[in-house]
């Protein structure tokens, strides 16, 4: 009986702390909605709406046909039209679009000859979902006129996959992985380095030295800068060595893009700190945006598939951005001048984070 | 032109929801002096403190600290106070000199006597045997002499000591005062709170909180002189028998017992406060040996920390 009512006491004590912990109390019922939500949104292994571009070199009426009728897919979205594959190329390498269809300018007589394929299919094999819904089009018939046969059509549309020919996985795999666990690494560590500081009482006796809000801030985030590039070196050179991951771009650029990631995710990480008043609620705080980061920017699921919503708060994830860059530089050799919107998202989002974190951390303590 | 005082505090208070912590507060801390803060818990001397060196923003008043405007921009000021906190705020996986390093380099301690003031204050709070040792694992006397080591560092103008001697034992306790009469003596002015009235007897001047309120201030003799309270002590047997007979008693204003001893507190304008007290032992039957005593500082604090109620009883 003694046991029951000593069990008893620490069951009532537990629920009361838990009652007034208001973070971890919300995340009682918003992790599970939360999660269910982006779960919901991102797992979707119907992927639709894929952003294309048409090179339509034959400009015939049945060009405009087989386009009209890809279009009737949904599977693509055709957002530009360009007039040479070297366009479409460097669309592709930009990562603006996800798939290119290139109609020579003898369509026509390709469609009637039925031994040449007629229309080529340029496709990002940086992602892997592209290439298994690129296969959904190579049904869509292409017909001169009603009565003609579908012959040996097979070859009709030809697949050109881009930049991971041989389709393997760690090769797509892997620059997005170097977002995750970077993103894990820099925000939890800042994340928790005022509040422990806060803690252990050692902010009160800071806060009193003429240490300015900005010095404070940018030299807790400096060392890290340098260990995030040091595990950006070491994630780059196991995947290099045991994967074969290639690094088509410049390397320069690559770190460069790293340097912008680390930032943000750093800068995130304080602003945190300032909002939270224990680790374990820090902790917290860093899942909450952990999940999200690995489901809807990209990383897992393919970003196109996902609802408007969802795309929106991907965006706002730098997570969503780094590996865009990643991606761009590491698979498509794309320059990182190519990819401005990406790394200026990353910059404007540091300085954004760091403001609100040293305006939030006011050297008071009320 | 500097003035005076080094502190001078006007209708400070400070708000926590309903909460009075400090209320129409006003100080005037001469320089170079030691000045106590003496109040028990939750009598707002960890928040005055804090309002004084720009850390809380006063919700009403202001006060002059080092002929800067508190509340105000607090940045000229910074460099010329040093604050210990009552809990022990420095780096405990960091060394003792490694410690006392950073606090030179915050304050920005000309680079090339850092090692030799840092040699000087190791050797004058008896540290310099720990100073390579974690200041995580020092003693808590150890501790305090390196954060008093850490506050003056940068030989500020003012002292900022919120109950700095909480958490080590009396022999630590004298020491650390010895320290703070040495730094008095150079000129510095020193804000020490404590609940301890040994420590409260020592300082030059001492103010007392009570809920927020200053109640009384002065230096301890003048104190002990004004409490307006005739002071009988009382040994007795059976001091909770003793107890119980003067608790009755409508002329009492209070009843403390330390040991055997009885402290009892009448008004002044009772003449025959040691009469009534006899009397009325002996016919409770109580044996007791009373006598009148001069104030103490503890006789002072509960004197003046009645509530309105207590006082009438």
């Amino acid at each position: 009986m003694k046991s029951l009512s000593r069990l008893g006491a620490i069951i009532k004590k537990e629920v009361r702390q838990l009652r007034r912990d208001r973070l971890t109390f919300g995340m009682v019922f918003g992790l599970p909605v939360i999660q269910i939500l982006l779960f919901g949104y991102a797992i979707n292994t119907d992927v639709r709406h894929l952003r294309t571009a048409v090179a339509n070199q034959a400009d015939t009426h049945l060009s405009r046909e087989f386009i009209a009728n890809i279009g009737a897919t949904q599977v693509v979205n055709i957002i530009d039209e360009v007039s040479t594959p070297e366009e479409l190329e460097s669309l592709l390498r930009r990562g603006e679009i996800s798939i290119g269809i290139l109609i020579p300018a003898d369509f026509d007589r390709r469609v009637l000859d039925g031994t040449r394929s007629a229309v080529q299919l340029l496709l990002d094999g940086s992602d892997p979902t592209v290439l298994s819904v690129a296969s959904q089009l190579r049904n869509v018939p292409i017909q001169y006129s009603p009565a003609a046969g579908t012959g040996n059509r097979a070859t009709a549309i030809e697949t050109r996959p881009y930049y991971n020919p041989e389709r393997r996985t760690p090769v797509n795999i892997v620059p997005g992985l170097m977002g995750v666990i970077l993103m894990m690494t820099m925000m939890l560590f800042t994340a928790v380095a005022i509040v422990r500081e806060r803690e252990r009482g050692n902010l009160e006796l800071l806060i009193n030295t003429p240490v300015s809000s900005a010095e404070l801030m940018i030299g807790k985030v400096t060392p890290y800068i340098a260990i995030g590039l040091l595990q950006l070196a070491l994630i780059l050179g196991v995947g290099q060595l045991l994967f074969d991951v290639p690094v088509r771009g410049s390397i320069m650029d690559l770190y460069i893009a790293g340097i912008a990631f680390i930032a943000a995710k750093l800068a995130l990480g304080l602003l945190i700190s300032t909002a939270v008043h224990t680790q374990f609620q820090a902790m917290q705080m860093t899942v909450f945006i952990l999940m999200p980061s690995i489901l809807l920017s990209g990383f897992m699921f393919p970003f196109d598939g996902m609802p408007a919503v969802a795309q929106f708060i991907g965006e706002i994830l730098p997570t969503t951005h780094f590996i865009r860059l990643t991606r761009g530089i590491m698979l498509r050799d794309a320059p990182l001048a190519e990819l401005t919107t990406d790394f200026y998202y990353l910059v404007g989002f540091t300085l954004v984070a760091m403001t609100i974190a040293a305006l939030r951390f006011t050297k008071r303590l009320d | 032109m500097s003035s005076e005082y080094a502190i001078e505090a006007r209708g400070l208070s400070k708000h926590f929801g309903s909460l009075k912590a400090v209320n129409q507060l006003d100080l005037k801390v001469p320089r170079g002096q030691i000045y106590g803060f003496l109040g028990p818990n939750g009598s707002g001397k960890s928040t005055t403190i804090r309002m004084l060196c720009g850390l809380l923003t006063p919700t009403e008043g202001t006060a002059t600290v080092l002929d800067t405007e508190v509340p105000g921009d607090s940045r000229d000021l910074k460099p010329k106070i040093g604050y210990m906190t009552q809990k022990f705020s420095l780096f405990g996986d960091m060394t003792v000199f490694e410690n006392l390093q950073f606090i030179s380099e915050i304050y920005s301690y000309p680079k090339s006597g850092r090692i030799g003031r840092i040699d000087e204050l190791l050797e004058k709070y008896d540290l310099t045997q720990q100073r390579r040792q974690m200041a995580g694992t020092m003693s808590g006397g150890q501790k305090q002499r390196l954060a008093l080591a850490c506050a003056v560092l940068h030989g500020p103008d003012l002292l900022l000591l919120d109950e700095p001697t909480s958490a080590v034992d009396p022999q630590s306790r004298r020491d650390f005062w010895s320290n703070l009469f040495r730094l008095a003596e150079r000129g510095t002015t020193i804000l020490v709170s404590t609940h301890y009235m040994d420590e409260a007897e020592r300082c030059h001047r001492l103010a007392i909180l009570d809920r927020g309120i200053k109640v009384a201030d002065g230096t301890p003799r003048d104190l002990q002189a004004s409490t307006g309270m005739r002071v009988i002590e009382v040994i007795a047997d059976d001091p909770y028998a003793a107890q119980a007979v003067i608790h009755d008693l409508a002329e009492v204003a209070s009843v403390t017992q330390l040991g055997v001893r009885l402290r009892v507190l009448i008004p002044e304008h009772h003449d025959n406060a040691l009469q009534i007290v006899e009397r009325a032992l002996s016919a409770a039957g109580v044996d007791a040996q009373s006598s009148l005593s001069s104030a103490t500082l503890e006789d002072v604090f509960v004197a003046v920390t009645m509530g309105p109620e207590e006082r009438i009883a």
